[in-house]
């Protein structure tokens, strides 16, 4: 399965058991492990970040598609954070409280976005882009503060999560930390699918030479457009989580600098890797909670720890693991 | 009468004969004319060979051609349908390919990806989510066909960037037959090779000839000569000759402009 998974065509082959797949399977397992470690124990705590750290992680996956696969650097992808939980949100407040319509409807809205946002961005390239989505951002960051009727700059709190007629209760937190593992695993899979895929193909043929790909007869804006639009949709399935998990929306989830933390999270796990996502979203997490709890800065420590790896490390820390270095 | 009809049955057997018009194409960049009113007519599988010194508009011709370069007057026709305007992709859809010059590839896939692409782009859309497109039969087939093509069938699993340079050439040349182009534009494919590999190369495209129709820009005049049926000199822009490689060689504005200036007296001899 790790083989197939593989999205480098010369990965080192045979051995499934290399270092980097058993990190990657341990990590998993160790995720995995949690809920069995919270109820030994009653210490709920790393059960409530680790559901946040895979929530992210599934944000940081979907960023990793466009950015590490199709070389679209967006520098707006918490806005489909914010997307995805105002949906929820909102729909709460007005008493639609039915996961089957927030769900649906929190994707739907990110990826309308990210089609009016991609066909205006995907015109230009490098710094400009990265400024019009970092514009973009911003903007739907000023409408949340303008919405008086829900919260404003205050934020909103969500008194009841989404229902799912009884089955699911995400009231749960058992069940509600393994939902968010089955949906990232289930992103992570379907990555692996997509950019193996003829599509998938021409993103990073784009990514590789946009040029050669026009000459060899690719209209590449529009693979490219579809390709923000999936990111965006599975984003915004990430805010509608974010919204359950904290109970509360607010613009903040939307700030730039989270758009910034999950560029962090994609260039330290290694871009263009498929679990390089979720490694980057939990050693970011982590280090940022743990440098919180030592120093009243922890940005002093994590910005030349992220300095270094972005200097020396090529591929991140899924790179790391597979030997590879710069230079 | 009779001869308006025998003008419009002569004019269409011309027209069935060229495969590409180009009319008063005119591209100027700030004061620089790159190119200055060219016309010239391609012939159906001809190899017509585009010569003349650096910075004579060969690049450009070529971009104008691919529809990278938009020119400011002028049009191109290919098999009778305009195309002056239209995208760069859509002109490869026609079957209007180009190599570059400077060697222009997907660097981390391996060679037979990089002509698998080429062909996939021909294949229908590429909005297909799901299959692996690198166990697909009909685009991995014909991308090794045409690696067989330019002989580097045998390194079809190598990463780009652990081909040499030569090989960067060939795979060059592999991707636009991928496409199955009516026309080959090919832009100095040679630049850069030893004189072993430019033979090579010059061996690979004898066999291309009648198969299609190409477009050549070449300096090594050695390779021009073997290879085309008819020769443009292009000086500053504008066409100052064009006809059979021998008439060229004797023409004596060529040769001052031109051959005689870059090659030198004793190579002037030995095409004189």
């Amino acid at each position: 399965m790790s083989a197939s998974l593989d999205p480098s065509l010369n990965a080192a082959p045979g051995s499934v058991l290399s270092a980097r797949n058993a990190f990657t399977v341990a990590l998993l397992a160790i995720i995995a492990l949690f809920p069995v470690y919270s109820t030994l124990t009653g210490d709920t705590f790393v059960l409530t970040l680790f559901t946040r750290v895979l929530i992210l992680a599934i944000g940081a996956v979907s960023l990793n598609l466009i950015m590490g696969y199709g070389g679209m650097v967006s520098f707006g992808h918490a806005a489909y954070l914010g997307i995805g939980g105002y949906a929820v949100g909102i729909l709460a407040k007005e008493g639609i409280d039915t996961g089957l319509v927030q769900w649906p409807v929190a994707i739907a809205v990110s990826a309308l976005y990210a089609l009016v946002v991609g066909a205006l961005s995907l015109r230009t390239r490098g710094v400009y882009f990265i400024m019009i989505t970092l514009a973009f951002a911003q903007m739907i960051y000023y409408v949340a503060i303008g919405l008086d009727r829900y919260g404003g700059d205050d934020g909103l709190t969500i008194y009841k999560r989404s229902q799912f007629g009884g089955v699911i209760d995400l009231n749960n937190k058992t069940l509600f930390y393994y939902l968010c593992f089955a949906l990232l695993l289930a992103s992570i899979y379907l990555i692996s699918r997509l950019v193996n895929s003829r599509f998938g193909l021409v993103i990073r043929g784009v990514r590789s030479n946009e040029r050669r790909m026009s000459a060899i007869g690719f209209p590449a804006f529009r693979y490219k457009l579809v390709c923000f639009v999936i990111a965006g949709a599975m984003c915004g399935l990430a805010g509608a989580l974010l919204a359950n998990h904290t109970n509360f929306i607010s613009p903040a989830m939307m700030h730039w600098t989270r758009s910034g933390d999950l560029i962090v999270m994609v260039v330290l796990g290694g871009l263009g890797s498929l679990f390089g996502p979720l490694i980057g979203a939990v050693t970011f997490l982590l280090l940022e909670e743990g440098l919180s709890r030592l120093t009243e800065y922890p940005d002093l420590i994590l910005g030349p720890v992220l300095l270094l790896v972005a200097i020396y490390v090529h591929g991140g820390i899924e790179g790391l693991l597979q030997g590879r270095r710069r230079g | 009468m009779f001869t308006a009809v025998s003008k419009v049955c002569c004019k269409a057997a011309a027209v069935a004969r060229s495969l590409l018009q180009i009319q008063s194409l005119t591209r100027r960049f700030g004061g620089v004319v790159a190119a200055d009113a060219i016309t010239l007519d391609i012939t159906a599988d001809e190899v017509h060979a585009v010569i003349g010194p650096n910075g004579a508009g060969k690049t450009t011709l070529i971009g104008l051609l691919s529809g990278e370069i938009t020119p400011q007057e002028g049009s191109i026709r290919f098999e009778g349908a305009e195309i002056t305007r239209l995208p760069v992709y859509r002109r490869s859809m026609l079957g209007l390919a180009r190599s570059f010059q400077i060697t222009s590839l997907f660097r981390d896939f391996s060679a037979l990806d990089n002509v698998a692409l080429a062909v996939q782009a021909h294949r229908g859309h590429s909005f297909r989510f799901w299959r692996d497109a690198r166990g697909e039969d009909e685009l991995r087939q014909p991308a090794l066909a045409a690696l067989v093509r330019v002989g580097l069938a045998e390194r079809a699993a190598v990463r780009v960037d652990k081909l040499s340079h030569g090989e960067h050439r060939q795979l060059e040349i592999a991707i636009a037959l991928a496409t199955q182009p009516r026309l080959l534009l090919l832009d100095e494919p040679m630049a850069g090779m030893g004189p072993e590999e430019s033979a090579q190369m010059v061996q690979m495209l004898r066999q291309l000839k009648g198969s299609m129709t190409i477009l050549l820009i070449e300096h090594d005049m050695e390779a021009v000569f073997a290879l085309a049926d008819r020769l443009t000199v292009l000086v500053d822009g504008r066409i100052i000759a064009s006809g059979h490689p021998e008439a060229i060689r004797g023409d004596a504005a060529v040769r001052q402009a031109y051959l005689g200036e870059k090659e030198g007296g004793d190579q002037g001899g030995r095409h004189g």
